[in-house]
């Protein structure tokens, strides 16, 4: 979801000795640490899921920093900062995890901001008011909570560490969300709107965070049987579904999908069609914000040049003033 | 007296879980250190891989710092979930 379109790479030999003694070790639940061997289309799908789960990170930082100096309260933008902070860790956690597969922290940075890589199709949407910044932290975090949680348990340890870390930090981002939405869905009639509005406009892309139904993602068989995929992008969208709309009941705001009902006997929800031509624009580029928020990456990344720089030549100054 | 320089060690205990710090020993390479800390630190299978790192080559954060460095953090308990009230019929926050 955060690593939506993950084309994996299929194996040449099929038949070697390593790749059965490979498979062997993850079927017994044993994990894969950085020099094990290991099949090359493990390791590139690899490098493709968690860099992709970076990016977003790093990305996902814009959309919420857009509202930290227009926070309602000092309380409110002390939390904000904090969780955005988190995200920037996130990001450097995953890249640290992606670098033990051999590929450098350049390529990475590079692959992004030529927009060669993926980041998730969620943050290509605008926050247009502090409404948002409370839908964000309830559903977007609460998807990729979704989503991270059965990843805790995957068969490459670098990955499966750094998932602990973040599921442990996100808890709270969700949690502050859903506190900026409780307010808001009992304030004023304004705030109400606000709040209605915001999950309007959030609700169908959060959905799609959890990328293409099964029967467009031909690959998951091959990730699942490597165990860095271990529920489909069906599962824990329903999931996400049965757990949120009484979430959403309880604040009193309903959710913007008229054929959204509780099945009593199979004790899940029945959605409505979801408009995947929407999802693939917005991967191909053409979202409301994919423009801006590459062209602020890489504004970034060059504004922060003389810094990289500047580090480097005082390293090595006082290198060699200590010798 | 040893010219052999000091290692410090870390073992990785079980499938999974990440390298922690055991403590150090003094070894001529790390070939040495390696097979050495097997001996004085894993006799009874307390590991299944071992990292070595010259202990010149590791830093520390300075303990006389300690308050400076890491008090800011204190303060910030809005960073905890256990900061937020959860209304008990809300399920999975
Ligand atoms: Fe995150
Ligand atoms: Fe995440
Ligand atoms: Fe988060």
């Amino acid at each position: 979801m955060y690593a939506q379109m993950v084309t994996p790479e299929t194996n040449g030999d099929e038949s070697s000795p390593e790749l059965a003694q490979f498979q062997a070790r993850i079927d017994a639940g044993d994990t894969i640490e950085a020099r094990d061997w290991m099949p090359e289309g493990y390791r590139k799908t690899l490098i493709r899921q968690i860099s992709q789960h970076a990016h977003s990170e790093i990305v996902g930082q814009l959309p919420e920093a857009n509202w930290i100096t227009r926070a309602p309260t000092l309380r409110r933008k002390a939390i904000l900062l904090a969780k955005v902070q988190d995200e920037a860790g996130h990001g450097l956690y995953l890249y640290g995890a992606a670098e033990t597969l051999g590929v450098s922290r350049e390529q990475l940075v590079n692959d992004l901001l030529t927009g060669k890589a993926k980041y998730s199709s969620i943050f290509n949407y605008p926050t247009l008011n502090w409404a948002d910044i409370g839908v964000i932290g309830w559903l977007v975090d609460g998807a990729a909570i979704m989503n991270q949680i059965p990843l805790c348990r995957c068969s490459y340890g670098p990955y499966a560490r750094a998932m602990i870390r973040i599921c442990k930090e996100e808890s709270f981002h969700q949690r502050q969300g859903f506190e900026i939405m409780t307010v808001m869905a009992r304030g004023t009639p304004a705030q109400r709107n606000m709040a209605q509005d915001a999950l309007n406009r959030w609700w169908w892309p959060s959905l799609m965070m959890f990328g293409p139904p099964d029967s467009q993602s031909p690959h998951t068989a091959e990730s699942a049987r490597w165990k860095i995929k271990l529920l489909t992008n069906d599962q824990l969208r329903q999931r996400f579904i049965d757990q949120t709309a009484p979430q959403a009941d309880y604040l009193g705001l309903s959710i913007p999908d008229p054929d959204l009902k509780r099945n009593e006997e199979t004790e899940h929800y029945e959605f409505g069609e979801i408009d995947w031509s929407e999802f693939y624009n917005v991967i191909r580029g053409n979202g409301p914000c994919n423009t801006q928020r590459l062209r602020t990456r890489r504004q970034a990344h060059t504004d922060g040049a003389w810094v990289r720089e500047a580090a480097i030549a005082y390293a090595q100054k006082r290198a060699k003033n200590s010798k | 007296m040893t010219d052999w320089p000091l290692w410090e060690i870390f073992i990785r205990s079980q499938n999974g879980l990440s390298h922690k710090h055991v403590g150090s020993l003094h070894a001529a390479d790390a070939k040495m250190a390696i097979e050495n800390a097997r001996d004085v630190y894993a006799r009874r299978n307390e590991g299944i891989s071992i990292w070595v790192v010259r202990s010149t080559d590791l830093y520390a954060s300075d303990p006389s710092d300690k308050e400076t460095f890491f008090d800011p953090a204190k303060n910030k308990i809005y960073r905890h979930p256990t900061f937020y009230t959860v209304p008990p019929e809300v399920k999975h926050l």
